[in-house]
């Protein structure tokens, strides 16, 4: 009468949609967490989940329910010395003593932070909500370059790795089952004939049951010969090539390294461009990631020795701009890649070079690119590299400048250039 | 010799479970009489026990975020170690749904298999406030459609829309019970058939309602002082359901639905000590049954010894993990209590239980089991001898005194005091406040005017404006709460 029920492989998630429902109605307190947990971060597991607390006080659902004060009568259990009549001074806080209804609103308890884990993805999406890259366009072009195999049903021929085994067994099946029809009902026919011969008393050898058993070998046989499987029952799967948008970007890191850049600007730089980084990841399904520093000359380098290595001497910016402009132009055909590109720098550069610069990235880098942002770490008053890009960011939309102080502006700064327009 | 034990291995397979259960279900109904449902008992993982606890132990329930908030922290907690999961749920369905968490050992299994499965099961076949309140057979089906209902409202009119809908019904669910009448059992198809049937019908109503216009003249001036409702209505979501002047046919339908689940918890919420009494003691009595047969080894009765004296332990009131009294412990003294008091009563038994001292202990337990709830079977059988052992000491906290009293412990004259006091303690009626549909001004703003009715001058708590915001969601105009006090004063307590 008890029936034994084995539930453990059905799905474990039943809770899901509630837990999304519980984010999401609480998204502007997530955010807000969020953005105070991506400052306080190391930057190497900025891409992992993270525990974020809201108070709870924020989420609570209220009810009617008693206050404090009136009178109230309560039982408890281990009574040790007390005698009927005896008067004891009100507990505070709850502990000890006879009032076990004063803990629950005593003491400013109740005031911890509701905590929770958040996965990787839910993180992130917190962290981007509202964003968007600007100038975002899918590069399609007429005969592109990007194919993507799609199933388009099945087919009769084809190559032997995509035979559809069920398929094809299924038409042997019906193949069989026709052609050989005629021959089962002709022995369905046979038997019964030969059953009612030899219910009539006549003999095994009687010629007549002989030819019909003969008979019946035969549709034997025939049935026997059909092939199991034929060439005629073979179905491939079938695949067509559909030409798909580009959705590859390129972001280039240029950093400026000289002697002026410590390891803890150089740190607030790395934060930036990972966050960068981050972001694009979402909107592109793949990422190249160019490194470039410099200082009087440029070099093209990777991850770990853009952040960690350390060189000294002045500063030649435009050097930098031209190496990007040589590598975008040699490997990352702008009507193929979705290009972007962040700098960070002190704002030092050689005093000539600022125009040269502007014209650099007016001229030649600007135009291949989807944006461009410049953020200048600096306490500093401005050089004139921050005023000859000012020039820029006056006459073209997708050149974004900012400037970070230390390492609590980044997220704001992030967020302000990546802003989604409304207009 | 063939040893007759079951098992001697602490991994529990199917084919063991289902031993134990034929063992365990044979006594309970062929030896100990226990009436029960059919048993269907599921084996879950701990993730899909942390999803069964977020929906309120039910096994199907609409989406709502504070399931969510329940789930996030339940598994928090779980996840830091701070709380192991309770070892089973069992929902009043028939069949009686159980369920058994993976990681648990055999002896775990068997005596969540005779304490859910057997225990809490013929309590939910036999309690009255179950027979009356809800209907075992009917309960999934009308979640199915409560889920769906509710589903389709939220493609219809928007999640948001729905969402903040059942906040406010959320926040009201308490007071959504109906205590004295009856609700029939009816079937799902029934149930749609009759919603869509409702929805029709009460917005007709609704608006005759209001359209009422006074008339002037032929009858005279009308009553100006005549309040409605005539009677103070005390299931407010009832209320609101059949009143709100503004509600759409499926915003009431999705009162209805709350409310429904409010009344199908109301039992479970005044039997706490006695359900849980009552499983304790019958997994107790069935297991140690088991091993006088000897089915079961002395290492299987040691670990369900401790697991079971971890369940009914009891702290003292200054202990430092004190945090009120344990509902196993109390209800498994008292059926054991009970059980002494028909086998071995004392003199003092026979005067205080006429009835019921030297019986036969299964008829007596049988019939308290049935007939009362927490208030009421305390207010019955708690025995001197018990106050005695627990050392039960009753405390006055007066805001207006100095200090707090002790008013009576464990002796002769403080008995009646203590288990009058027990007994109040168990009683919802004084554990949550009394608020209570007072007028309605039909004929004015129509205005909905609430009475909180202060029992010991116990005000409301903090939550008043809150909840002030929700119920006038619901009913669309101007809420008024007022708090009526002991001397029969009234004072407004806010508006909105």
């Amino acid at each position: 009468m008890s029936h034994f029920i084995d539930r453990r492989l059905n799905g474990k998630n039943k809770s899901t949609v509630n837990r999304q429902r519980f984010i999401k109605r609480y998204k502007t307190q997530l955010k807000r967490a969020v953005a105070d947990a991506v400052n306080k971060r190391s930057i190497t597991d900025i891409d992992s989940g993270e525990q974020v607390g809201i108070p709870s006080k924020d989420i609570s659902e209220p009810v009617f329910h008693h206050g404090q004060g009136g009178i109230r009568d309560q039982v408890h259990p281990g009574n040790k010395d007390f005698m009927a009549g005896d008067k004891v001074p009100r507990p505070e806080g709850g502990g000890g003593g006879g009032s076990g209804q004063g803990k629950a609103g005593r003491g400013g308890k109740g005031e911890d932070d509701f905590i929770f884990d958040l996965s990787r993805e839910e993180f992130m999406d917190l962290l981007f909500d509202d964003l968007e890259l600007p100038n975002l366009v899918r590069n399609q072009l007429v005969g592109s370059t990007e194919f993507k195999s799609v199933r388009a049903g099945y087919r009769t021929s084809g190559a032997p790795t995509n035979i559809d085994v069920v398929r094809s067994l299924k038409g042997a099946i019906a193949r069989r089952t026709a052609l050989g029809a005629p021959h089962r009902r002709r022995i369905k026919e046979i038997e019964a004939e030969l059953e009612g011969l030899l219910a009539l008393g006549i003999a095994e050898d009687d010629p007549r049951v002989l030819a019909l058993r003969d008979e019946l070998d035969r549709a034997r046989t025939r049935i026997a010969a059909l092939p199991f499987i034929d060439t005629f029952d073979l179905r491939y799967q079938s695949f067509i090539q559909l030409p798909e948008p580009t959705s590859k970007a390129v972001m280039v890191c240029i950093m400026d390294v000289s002697g002026s850049m410590d390891q803890a600007r150089k740190n607030l730089a790395k934060r930036f461009f990972i966050l960068l980084y981050l972001f694009l990841k979402r909107n592109y399904d793949r990422i190249e990631v160019v490194f470039i520093r410099h200082h009087t000359i440029a070099q093209e380098v990777d991850e770990q020795e853009f952040f960690y290595s350390r060189e000294t001497g002045g500063t030649v910016v435009s050097s930098a701009l031209n190496l990007a402009y040589d590598v975008l132009r040699e490997r990352y055909d702008s009507s193929v890649w979705n290009i972007y590109a962040a700098q960070a720098s002190d704002g030092d550069n050689w005093d000539s070079d600022s125009v040269v610069c502007r014209d650099l990235l007016a001229e030649k880098l600007l135009p291949l690119m989807r944006y461009f942002a410049y953020v200048e770490i600096t306490p500093r008053q401005h050089q004139s590299l921050w005023y000859a890009y000012q020039e820029i960011a006056g006459a073209h939309r997708h050149f974004a400048m900012r400037e970070i102080g230390g390492p609590e502006d980044i997220f704001p700064v992030f967020r302000d250039l990546f802003k989604r327009q409304t207009a | 010799m063939s040893s007759r034990i079951i098992s001697d291995s602490s991994e529990w397979t199917f084919p063991l479970l289902e031993r134990f259960d034929r063992e365990i279900g044979n006594l309970a109904h062929n030896v100990f009489g226990l009436d029960t449902y059919a048993n269907q008992i599921e084996v879950i993982g701990s993730e899909q026990m942390i999803d069964a606890y977020s929906s309120v132990g039910l096994p199907i329930n609409y989406h709502h975020w504070s399931f969510g908030k329940q789930f996030v922290s339940t598994e928090q907690t779980y996840r830091r170690g701070q709380m192991g999961l309770a070892y089973e749920i069992v929902i009043n369905s028939d069949p009686c749904i159980s369920y058994l968490m993976e990681e648990n050992t055999l002896t775990m299994q068997a005596l969540v298999i005779a304490h859910a499965c057997y225990g809490h099961n013929s309590f939910f076949k036999g309690n009255y406030l179950f027979r009356t309140w809800t209907s075992a057979d009917a309960i999934i089906d009308y979640l199915v459609f409560a889920r769906k209902y509710i589903a389709s409202c939220e493609e219809r009119y928007g999640q948001a829309e729905v969402e903040l809908l059942l906040d406010s019904c959320h926040a009201l669910m308490n007071h959504g019970v109906d205590r004295y009448k009856r609700p029939s059992p009816i079937t799902m198809a029934e149930e749609q058939r009759r919603q869509a049937e409702r929805a029709d019908y009460i917005q007709s109503q609704v608006n005759d309602l209001w359209r009422t216009i006074p008339m002037f003249g032929a009858d005279g001036e009308p009553d100006a002082d005549a309040r409605w409702p005539a009677e103070p209505q005390e299931n407010l979501l009832y209320f609101i359901e059949k009143n709100a002047p503004l509600l759409e046919p499926w915003q009431r339908e999705v009162v209805r639905i709350v409310r429904k689940v409010s009344q199908y918890f109301y039992p479970q919420r005044q039997t706490q000590v006695m359900n849980e009494g009552w499983a304790t003691f019958w997994h107790y009595t069935l297991l140690n049954r088991l091993y006088e047969e000897g089915l079961v080894n002395d290492g299987f009765m040691l670990e369900f010894l401790q697991s079971h004296t971890g369940v009914v332990f009891q702290p003292n009131f200054d202990a430092p993990y004190y945090s009120g009294i344990n509902p196993y412990a109390l209800g498994f003294a008292m059926m054991c209590d009970i059980r002494r008091i028909c086998e071995a009563p004392t003199a003092e038994d026979r005067e205080w239980f006429p009835d019921v001292a030297g019986g036969d202990w299964r008829k007596v337990l049988d019939f308290a089991m049935r007939n009362f709830k927490d208030e009421s079977f305390i207010a019955q059988y708690l025995s001197p001898k018990l106050i005695r052992d627990l050392h039960l000491f009753t405390v006055r906290d007066d805001d207006r005194a100095e200090a707090i009293e002790i008013t009576a412990i464990h002796e002769e004259r403080g008995y009646r005091t203590v288990r009058q006091a027990l007994a109040e303690q168990y009683n919802l009626g004084s554990r949550e406040p009394n608020i209570q549909v007072f007028n309605v001004d039909r004929r004015g703003d129509r205005s909905l005017t609430l009475r909180h009715y202060r029992h010991n001058r116990r005000p409301l708590g903090e939550s008043v404006d809150e909840m002030l915001r929700h119920i006038r969601r619901l009913w669309g105009f101007t809420v008024r709460l007022e708090g009526v006090d002991d001397n029969g004063r009234v004072q407004l307590l806010g508006e909105l």
